[in-house]
């Protein structure tokens, strides 16, 4: 057991509300006719559809292949028929469409040929490709591809592997029913990341408001002979964010530019740990997750729900009540309002609160800033909301920079406390999104500068050889007129044959040439009579033959000019034509 | 008095030496007003401007020949940031603030004249002649040098719409009507 726990600063107390979800055991739900399911679930690369319109799939068969390192494959989490891949609304605020795969369940629920792997007798390589591939990615909420963190930094042993049960979001009680009822997967899937990482100790922290969860795990690390310590961590809102529970568990602080890998700390969520115990001894990949439903529901019950199952099938299961006004996905401290209940549970997907005016009351009107400095103690960051704020509103981003914007977890502790109700969490939203936007402009900007140099580099090289072969040209067509003049000029016979045999070729050339050049004219020449009407064709024989002695007499002039070479040509040169 | 003269003159060559060989030896290349402005343009190389890319209208706007507020696609933000940068007053956009689009080529219309392809100041354009030509719409900067030069307008420029990648949260609204 550990002999000291360390705090953290700041951090808030609100109220709870875990009670009513875990009266129930965790409930399988229905199958849904028709499943939604994003392609883009997790941090990283966007996958690849694998699978065409009119396929059937099988429960767990790959439907997007991973694309990239950092990125996890998706699968299909039923049997059925994929009846279109197409834009489906996403889970995000924004309401936004993204590209999903839409199956038509069958009902039969059929498994793929499941393969089971025991990850001992595989290369830590090979085991993480299996986890990227499995789908495996932190179900906490931030969904960042496990696979990735589970390379050991080479220069630092990981010292702790840190399993994070602490679940401090108010209504949220997915990992704890999750730890109750399934703590000895659980504990079987930390020795695999144990493992890959070889690290040293595994602390495990739970939250002390869930003494059953606490008892399960405890059991169950007994059970297994593992020599894990599993924690009870003072009941402090964010005490689950990833650096406050390292903080709290080893002492250590991640300063803003490391990763913890760095300082010889890892953590994950103790849902992933079971899914990536599930894919690799069961070798069933990440088809489905438990969610929180609560709130304003008659019924609020964790649910095993398939991923891609639209949320108003899941929220029918709690029947709501009729007051009910809003929806978030996440906790009422970090999530969001659902835009529309057609979107599909995806792996970030922990909680479904039903709200109403009653449970959630609008904010009251946002006053001015007093300055009192409350959400710079709540801030479990040390950061100064206040000031943030200040520079956000302004939208003066550098000055946010300064103030470390991008070291705010959006934990909304600063908000939670403000006593002029100020959304501050928001501000610092509106702020990253805007800096993030800039940069991505500062980048294409760059890059088409770059595009715009080189070509402007090319165009002018290209020039300058064009210059050049034609100055080359010029220079060997003087050569060469020179060279047939110096012919006749020398001595004896010898030299002006050899001369003649040299140049002749190129004046053959030459005359084949223009012969050509000529012929192409004439045939042009042909084709544009050809295509012209004549206005000859009608005409009677007597007409014909008085034409005919125009157009002798016609040629006969024209031959005199050839005849009497001094004479400038006054004739036109032109084909004869009647009616010119 | 002799002494004070030498020991001035003295001072005055070796702080000149010293001034002399720092303008050789720290000189700067080009000019880096002119960076910094170029900096702040949007680098479409559209030369709506009226100057032939981003760059040439920086020299000017560095040597004041230009006004800082010709760069449509930069917006009143980029003349917002010229003016802080340049001590300017700002002044409003000389043409409409337009959102950010890319060009499309309609594939079937297309009749592979390459003109195009030469208009392109960022070489976002593939294709050959009697080829047909598309467009890589990355690395297109909505320019819309390659509009007129097509002979047969198959092409068009098409705004970006909102997307999962460039979405942005909103700067919150305060209810006034609330709070009243």
């Amino acid at each position: 057991m550990l002999a000291q726990l360390f705090g953290f600063k700041g951090g808030v107390k609100p109220q709870t509300n875990k009670t009513p979800s875990v009266q129930q055991p965790i409930g399988v739900a229905p199958l849904p006719p028709r499943l939604f399911v994003p392609l883009h679930q997790s941090i990283g690369g966007a996958p690849n559809p694998l699978v065409q319109a009119g396929e059937r799939v099988r429960k767990g068969q790959l439907i997007g292949g991973a694309d990239g390192w950092v990125s996890a494959a998706v699968h299909a989490p039923t049997s059925g028929t994929v009846l279109a891949i197409e834009q489906h609304v996403a889970a995000h605020p924004s309401g936004l469409p993204t590209l999903s795969v839409v199956i038509e369940a069958d009902g039969l629920d059929e498994w793929i040929d499941r393969r089971l792997i025991d990850h001992r007798s595989l290369a830590p390589e090979r085991v993480r490709e299996i986890l990227r591939d499995a789908g495996v990615v932190g179900l906490g909420g931030a969904a960042f591809p496990s696979h990735a963190k589970l390379t050991p930094a080479r220069a630092v042993p990981v010292e702790h592997l840190v399993i994070n049960g602490a679940e401090c979001e108010p209504f949220m009680t997915c990992d704890d029913m999750l730890m109750r009822e399934r703590a000895e997967e659980i504990v079987r899937g930390i020795a695999i990341f144990r493992d890959l990482l070889a690290a040293r100790q595994v602390l495990i922290g739970i939250e002390d408001n869930k003494p059953e969860a606490i008892a399960a795990m405890q059991e169950a690390v007994r059970r297994l002979a593992e020599d894990y310590a599993v924690v009870g961590v003072p009941t402090r809102y964010p005490a689950g964010g990833a650096k406050q529970l390292i903080r709290v568990l080893t002492g250590k602080e991640v300063p803003a530019s490391k990763r913890s890998t760095e300082l010889g700390v890892q953590c994950f969520n103790v849902a992933t740990v079971y899914t990536a115990y599930r894919a690799l001894a069961h070798g069933e990949p990440v088809v489905s997750r438990i969610v929180t439903l609560t709130g304003n529901v008659r019924q609020p019950r964790n649910w095993d729900v398939r991923l891609g199952t639209p949320m108003c099938d899941v929220v029918a299961l709690g029947a709501p009540m009729a007051d009910t006004s809003c929806y978030l996905m996440g906790g009422p401290m970090m999530g969001f309002e659902i835009p529309d209940l057609a979107i599909p549970v995806v792996k970030a997907t922990n909680c479904i609160i039903a709200g109403s005016p009653k449970l959630f009351p609008p904010n009251p009107p946002e006053m001015p800033c007093i300055r009192c400095g409350a959400c710079a103690e709540a801030c479990p960051h040390e950061l100064q909301p206040f000031e943030l704020y200040w520079f956000s509103r302004a939208r003066n981003f550098g000055k946010t920079q300064e103030y470390h914007i991008f070291d705010c977890i959006e934990c909304g502790c600063c908000s939670y406390v403000c006593p002029s109700h100020i959304p501050l969490v928001q501000y610092f939203r509106f702020a990253k999104s805007e800096i993030w936007s800039r940069e991505r402009e500062k980048n294409a900007a760059d890059a088409a500068k770059a595009r715009f140099e080189l070509r402007n580099a090319r165009e002018e090289r290209e020039q300058a050889e064009k210059a050049e072969r034609l100055a080359k040209a010029a220079a060997a067509r003087t050569t060469e007129r020179k060279v047939p003049s110096a012919g006749p000029v020398a001595p004896d016979g010898q030299p002006a044959v050899a001369d003649f045999v040299a140049v002749s070729p190129t004046s053959d050339a030459e005359a084949i040439k223009k012969a050509a050049i000529a012929a192409a004219m004439e045939r042009a020449r042909a084709q544009r009579e050809l295509a012209q009407p004549r206005n000859t064709e009608q005409l009677n024989a007597e007409q014909r033959r008085q034409i005919a002695a125009v157009e002798a007499r016609r040629a006969a002039a024209r031959a005199a000019p050839a005849v009497e070479p001094d004479i400038p040509s006054a004739v036109p040169a032109s084909p004869p034509r009647v009616g010119e | 008095m002799i002494t004070a003269l030498v020991i001035m003159a003295l001072g005055a060559v070796v702080l000149g030496a010293a001034l002399g060989y720092a303008s050789i030896r720290f000189k700067v290349e080009g000019d880096p007003l002119v960076e910094k402005i170029e900096a702040i343009l949007p680098q479409t190389q559209c030369g709506q401007c009226g100057y032939p890319g981003c760059k040439p209208y920086a020299a000017a706007i560095s040597a004041g020949e230009a006004e800082i507020n010709l760069c449509p696609p930069g917006g009143m933000d980029g003349v917002r940031k010229l003016a802080d940068l340049l001590g300017r007053e700002v002044k409003p956009l000389q043409a409409e603030e337009k959102p950010k689009q890319v060009a499309i080529i309609d594939e079937q219309t297309c009749i592979g004249c390459t003109l195009c392809i030469q208009a392109c100041p960022v070489d976002a354009i593939v294709g050959a002649a009697k080829q047909m030509h598309t467009i890589i719409e990355p690395l297109c900067t909505g320019c819309e040098l390659c509009v007129k030069p097509c002979p047969v307008e198959c092409i068009h420029m098409q705004p970006i719409a909102e997307n999962l990648d460039n979405w942005k949260w909103k700067y919150p609204v305060i209810e006034i009507k609330r709070a009243a």
